[in-house]
């Protein structure tokens, strides 16, 4: 009974999402979509993945991470790095593999970034655990500032502040990256968004999963059932790093420039955004929320400025609406088995069966 | 494994008959829990001293005192929650020394908490999967990519749940959110919880609170249903004397930190020292 009401609420996700990118497919073949639209379907996808990513910290494994942004500089350099090393080394023309190596690299690489940082990082909690991960976002963009790549032939160089490599220069410090092969295409994006979900709802209702969750609700209790806490943190924290990662490739080989200063605080908070108007803990409501409030700046160009002011009032507006008791008791009447309500119905129900 | 822990202790244990509540039921046999000059000190303040507890194989053992006597910080000190400043742990002959309170579990030990410590959000059977958790083994990645082994175990685990829980016939409020139980079936859902985790030793910790007469009853009942099915040792903090003294085959009384008196129910009650520690001495004259 439960296994089946998950699994069909899974289902609908995945189909909200096939279904989303059937009707983009034919918007774009149709050619109803508008040209700054259609360039937007690639960053709604990396975005998608950023926030059901970040929602397998903050509202899975129940610590506020701040941070990132950073792993997805880090899976974004990385897979550009990676593709042109790929092109240039070993002449490698298919852009479709060569896409899909990076993303691989990325992932790879923030995963290691990662571990390095949740060592530290799990060892906090709560609000400190946050100021850590928004510090380590922050020292991740700082570094790749310095960092200075080229390739020669099929050598890869790298200084740290000496921007005086052999060989064309690939990332050039604080000026990044310039002519990216921009070789992410939708479709593969797409495709990352079912990788994603495929991972993380997998992951949640299972074994580890579980143990994710204890550790969120009493970690306490938790330890005393023979769950090592930290572990299981650590686990969250890593995957959903390695996700960002892949993003973050897909995004950079999307632009013919790409800079670390696009990987500041403010999108880390743009991610932490989606994932609180889509409901902690909530994947589909991630998903839904990060391709609509990519889409709606682009679609509401002359109020592009006030975005992110409209961001705060929003945010504060779904912050209050949630704690009202009014406001609560009409979503519960409104949407009545997604709430609590129905429990004690189904307890009923259970007893008498 | 067992075997060898059992034969070690065997010859290195010196039976210790003074420091049990009651003549150890087989005296061969290693105690489940063998607790010696336990003490804790929070900056000056000893809150444990010099507490010496044995509980054999399948015994009720009771820990009761007044209130800030530190019952449940035994209970920490033995879970490891805390470590302890002074003494040793012995759980089925091993030394717990520098062991955290996941391998004291891992090691046979399982609890329940005073001010109940459920997983709210999670339903009342994975509640006890959680129990579950470190006898089923898959990893991460046979779980992601739902391999054959993810499908066999899971289906084992739910078995082993329902059948878990069947023992408080809880079974039919199994996709219920635990935090949406009732007071007295989320204390029940702890003790399935704890035992799932296939224990030697449980520590229930005032598991009558906020339960009425009758539901007391039950309760006594199933401890020693418990106990019987299971064969494991309880320890069990509690205020309710009726549930004390009806099931406790040994009982141990704790005030300001120490042991004052242990024995029977008889001894303990007819003992000067506790009924002054309770109600406190006659005024001379």
């Amino acid at each position: 009974m439960k296994m089946k009401k998950k699994t069909l609420s899974n289902l609908i996700t995945y189909a909200i999402v096939i279904l989303a990118f059937v009707l983009c497919q034919w918007l774009i073949a149709s050619g109803r979509m508008t040209r700054s639209l259609k360039g937007q379907m690639v960053p709604i996808c990396v975005y998608v993945v950023m926030a059901v990513s970040l929602n397998l910290v903050v509202g899975i494994s129940g610590e506020l991470s701040l941070g990132h942004a950073g792993f997805m500089s880090v899976g974004a350099f990385a897979g550009v790095i990676a593709s042109a090393w790929m092109a240039g080394a070993f002449a490698m023309e298919n852009e479709l593999l060569r896409l899909l190596l990076a993303m691989v690299v990325g992932g790879v690489v923030a995963g290691v970034a990662g571990v390095l940082i949740g060592i530290p990082v799990l060892r906090l909690r709560g609000d400190y655990l946050a100021i850590v991960t928004l510090a380590f976002g922050e020292i991740i963009r700082n570094v790749l500032n310095c960092l200075y790549f080229s390739l020669e032939g099929s050598r890869l160089h790298v200084s740290f502040n000496n921007p005086n490599l052999p060989g064309t220069i690939l990332v050039n410090g604080p000026n990044g990256a310039k002519d990216v092969a921009k070789i992410a295409t939708f479709p593969v994006g797409f495709a990352l968004i079912l990788f994603t979900l495929f991972v993380v709802l997998n992951l949640i209702n299972s074994r580890s999963g579980r143990a994710i969750m204890a550790s969120r609700d009493n970690r306490i209790a938790a330890e005393a059932m023979g769950i090592n806490v930290t572990k299981y943190k650590m686990m969250a924290f890593v995957t959903s790093a390695v996700l960002a990662g892949m993003a973050g490739a897909l995004y950079g080989l999307n632009f013919s420039t790409i800079t670390a200063a696009k990987f500041k605080f403010d999108t880390s908070i743009l991610v932490l955004v989606f994932v609180v108007l889509g409901g902690i803990g909530n994947i589909r409501g991630s998903i839904i929320a990060a391709a609509l409030l990519t889409v709606l700046p682009e679609l509401l160009r002359a109020f592009n400025d006030y975005r992110m002011l409209i961001y705060a009032i929003v945010l504060i507006l779904v912050m209050l609406a949630t704690n009202n008791p009014t406001i609560r008791g009409l979503f519960t009447r409104l949407v009545p088995q997604k709430h609590s309500g129905t429990e004690i119905v189904e307890a009923k129900g259970g007893a008498e069966e | 494994m067992s075997e060898s822990i059992k034969r070690r202790s065997a010859t290195k244990m010196v039976p210790a008959p003074s420091h049990g509540i009651i003549p150890e039921r087989d005296l061969l046999s290693t105690p489940v829990l063998e607790a010696r000059h336990l003490g804790i000190e929070f900056g000056g303040l000893k809150a444990v001293e010099d507490f010496n507890l044995i509980i054999g194989k399948t015994e009720i053992a009771g820990l009761i005192g007044p209130n800030g006597a530190g019952k449940t910080t035994v209970f920490n000190l033995l879970t490891k929650v805390y470590q302890p400043t002074m003494g040793t742990i012995m759980v089925n002959g091993r030394d717990t020394a520098g062991m955290n309170t996941v391998q004291a579990n891992k090691l046979g030990i399982a609890r329940t908490f005073q001010n109940i410590r459920l997983f709210d959000n999670m339903t009342v059977e994975d509640n006890v999967r959680i129990g579950l958790h470190n006898q089923i083994r898959y990893g991460m990645f046979t779980g992601i990519l739902r391999m054959p082994g993810y499908w066999k175990q899971e289906r084992q685990q739910h078995l082993k749940a329902l059948e878990l829980l069947s023992l408080f016939d809880m079974q039919d409020v199994a996709n219920v959110r635990a935090g949406s139980l009732p007071y007295g079936a989320q204390r029940r859902l702890e003790i399935v919880r704890a035992l799932a985790t296939n224990p030697s030793l449980l520590l229930l910790d005032e598991p009558a609170a906020g339960m009425n007469p009758h539901e007391t009853e039950e309760l006594m009942n199933n401890i020693i249903k418990i106990r019987d099915q299971f064969q494991i040792a309880i320890l069990l903090i509690e205020h309710d004397m009726n549930l004390v003294m009806g099931i406790c085959e040994g009982i141990c009384v704790l005030n300001y930190g120490k042991i004052i008196a242990k024995g029977t129910a008889e001894e303990v009650q007819n003992n000067p020292v506790v009924i002054e520690a309770y109600l406190g001495k006659k005024k001379e004259g």
